[in-house]
């Protein structure tokens, strides 16, 4: 089926379902395949099972029936999670905080100083390395969040609506940086948030998800060359993709009330 | 220093020098004799010429207060690490920690006391029981207090249940642990004291409860008083200490410790 030109599975989910123990049933059999170097963003009322789909593929809970095959080399480590919270240790410093993956990987500690200061230079973050995380604004701790998902060098990035709680001008600021990044680094990501926008300028591939049970319920290609600039926001393509991704979602909420 | 510190020491002398001088005042006044209310000064010049002997038994209470302090700690500690890797040791133990902790001291010093030969040993162990239970509780209650996003965060990374309880658990539990230890100073200092009472003089060491029970069968009770002085100013200096501590560990990032903006 894979054609010269289409890259490698990077994720497989092969009709994965998730019923919680207390019977909420959290996510339809889904299949769905996110390719290498993709960035795939899914939007969706809340509730739809989009954080369930990501800790299933991270292996954080167990799908209840189906599989996920996570290709050679998408799996942790070189798979890194950002949660919707920076999640940072508020006793550790912003350097210890972003070295902990490797700490824990017992990597010595040369080694992992090293790429600590690499990923905190992604993120602009070098000169808060000794700060420590209720020293930063909001913005910062998102930033230092996803130093420390990139300090293991990792192929697949798997993001829970993180830049949500920030405001629009920094989280606008913050798309920008992360459009960049993750083409530079040729990452393959899979990226969840509630904003339209930020689907459509962000992406290659958005998916609309429907609720209770949640399923996939549409599939957006955004096909504009990537990284994108801020400019890409005044296009005649970001205005038709916005709307077009707002009606879906538009009938997916009515949908569901 | 800021105004509001100024006011925080400032404060407290200012109403204990109202104190003193209204205590002095009354004994000076009704002419009450040094047996039954010394006046203050009387107390301090007491204390001056009694120096030695007191000071002596006021690093003895000291000894057993901080030995147990310490026992109290490692071995509360320990427990608490103990009680949050396995449910069934809790299960087992902690209703033990409990009539531990509400059986009154002074009712179980007594048999310590007689089985334990050495009587400095027999009364760091009445400290210990006495301070132990605030830290058991509050360390584990800590341990278990986790942010579950951290935890799915080391689970992510392949964290071993030893890296799980060092790097996220033990820092997590730090503010409850020090909350605790502020409770256990002051009981180990209590229960130095009130197991040297029940010790008596039977004690072959003599501690400033020591003190208190001779000058008071001797009718010194400016000696008296100048040994409960003692005995508050210990408790005090403790209670700094351990603010100090905590604050040392906690001040770069627990709420509790922040320093305060102007
Ligand atoms: N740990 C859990 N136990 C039981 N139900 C859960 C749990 N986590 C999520 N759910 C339920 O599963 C559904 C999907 O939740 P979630 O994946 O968090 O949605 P979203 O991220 O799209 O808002 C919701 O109805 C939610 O209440
Ligand atoms: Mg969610």
């Amino acid at each position: 089926m894979t054609s010269p030109d289409t890259p490698p599975a990077a994720i497989d989910i092969r009709g994965a379902s998730k019923t919680y123990p207390n019977g909420v049933r959290a996510l339809e059999p889904i299949a769905l395949t996110v390719r290498q170097g993709e960035f795939v963003t899914i939007v969706g009322p809340s509730g739809c099972g989009k954080s369930t789909l990501l800790r299933l593929i991270a292996g954080l809970s167990p799908s209840t029936a189906g599989s996920i095959v996570l290709s050679e080399g998408f799996s942790p480590p070189r798979l890194a999670y950002v949660f919707q919270s920076p999640t940072l240790m508020p006793w550790a410093s912003v350097q210890a905080n972003v070295r902990l993956p490797l700490d824990l990987a017992g990597m010595p500690r040369s080694d992992a100083d090293e790429k600590t200061r690499h990923a905190l230079e992604l993120v602009g973050l070098q000169e808060f390395a000794r700060s420590f995380p209720r020293e930063l604004s909001g913005g910062m701790q998102m930033r230092v969040s996803i130093a420390r998902a990139l300090a293991t060098e990792p192929r697949l990035l798997l993001m829970d609506e993180p830049f949500g709680a920030l405001d629009e001008i920094t989280r606008n600021r913050l798309d920008r940086e992360f459009s960049e990044l993750s083409a530079r680094e040729n990452l393959t990501v899979l990226f969840v948030t509630h904003s339209i926008y930020e689907a459509v300028f962000l992406s290659s591939r958005v998916l609309v998800m429907s609720p209770r049970p949640g399923r996939v319920h549409a599939e957006v290609n955004i096909d504009a060359p990537r990284p994108r600039r801020d400019s890409f926001r005044g296009t005649v393509k970001f205005a038709t993709h916005s709307a077009q991704l707002s009606e879906m979602l538009g009938a997916v909420m009515s949908e569901a009330e | 220093m800021n105004s509001r510190s100024w006011v925080s020491i400032a404060a407290p002398i200012a109403m204990g020098l109202v104190f003193l001088a209204a205590w002095h005042a009354i004994v000076a006044i009704n002419q009450i004799p040094s047996y039954i209310l010394p006046g203050p000064l009387l107390v301090l010049e007491t204390l001056l010429r009694d120096w030695n002997p007191l000071f002596h038994s006021l690093l003895i209470t000291l000894r057993v207060t901080g030995s147990a302090l310490l026992l109290a700690v490692l071995l509360g500690s320990l427990l608490s690490v103990l009680f949050v890797q396995s449910r069934l040791l809790e299960a087992a133990l902690l209703p033990y920690a409990v009539i531990l902790q509400v059986t009154p001291l002074v009712a179980i010093a007594p048999l310590i006391i007689i089985w334990v030969d050495d009587p400095f040993d027999a009364l760091v162990i009445c400290a210990t029981v006495a301070s132990i239970f605030p830290v058991i509780a509050n360390t584990t209650v800590g341990l278990r207090s986790v942010d579950t996003g951290l935890v799915d965060l080391f689970r992510l990374y392949g964290a071993s249940r030893t890296q799980v309880l060092v790097r996220l658990r033990i820092p997590s539990a730090a503010p409850y642990f020090f909350a605790g230890l502020r409770v256990a100073t002051a009981l180990a200092l209590i229960g130095a004291v009130v197991a040297e009472f029940v010790a008596g003089t039977g004690g072959t060491r003599s501690g400033l409860a020591y003190q208190i029970l001779q000058a008071g069968l001797q009718l010194k009770i400016p000696r008296l008083f100048a040994a409960l002085l003692l005995i508050t100013v210990t408790g005090i200096a403790l209670f700094l200490v351990v603010s100090w501590l905590s604050r040392l560990a906690l001040h770069r990032w627990h709420e509790s410790e922040l320093p305060q903006e102007k």
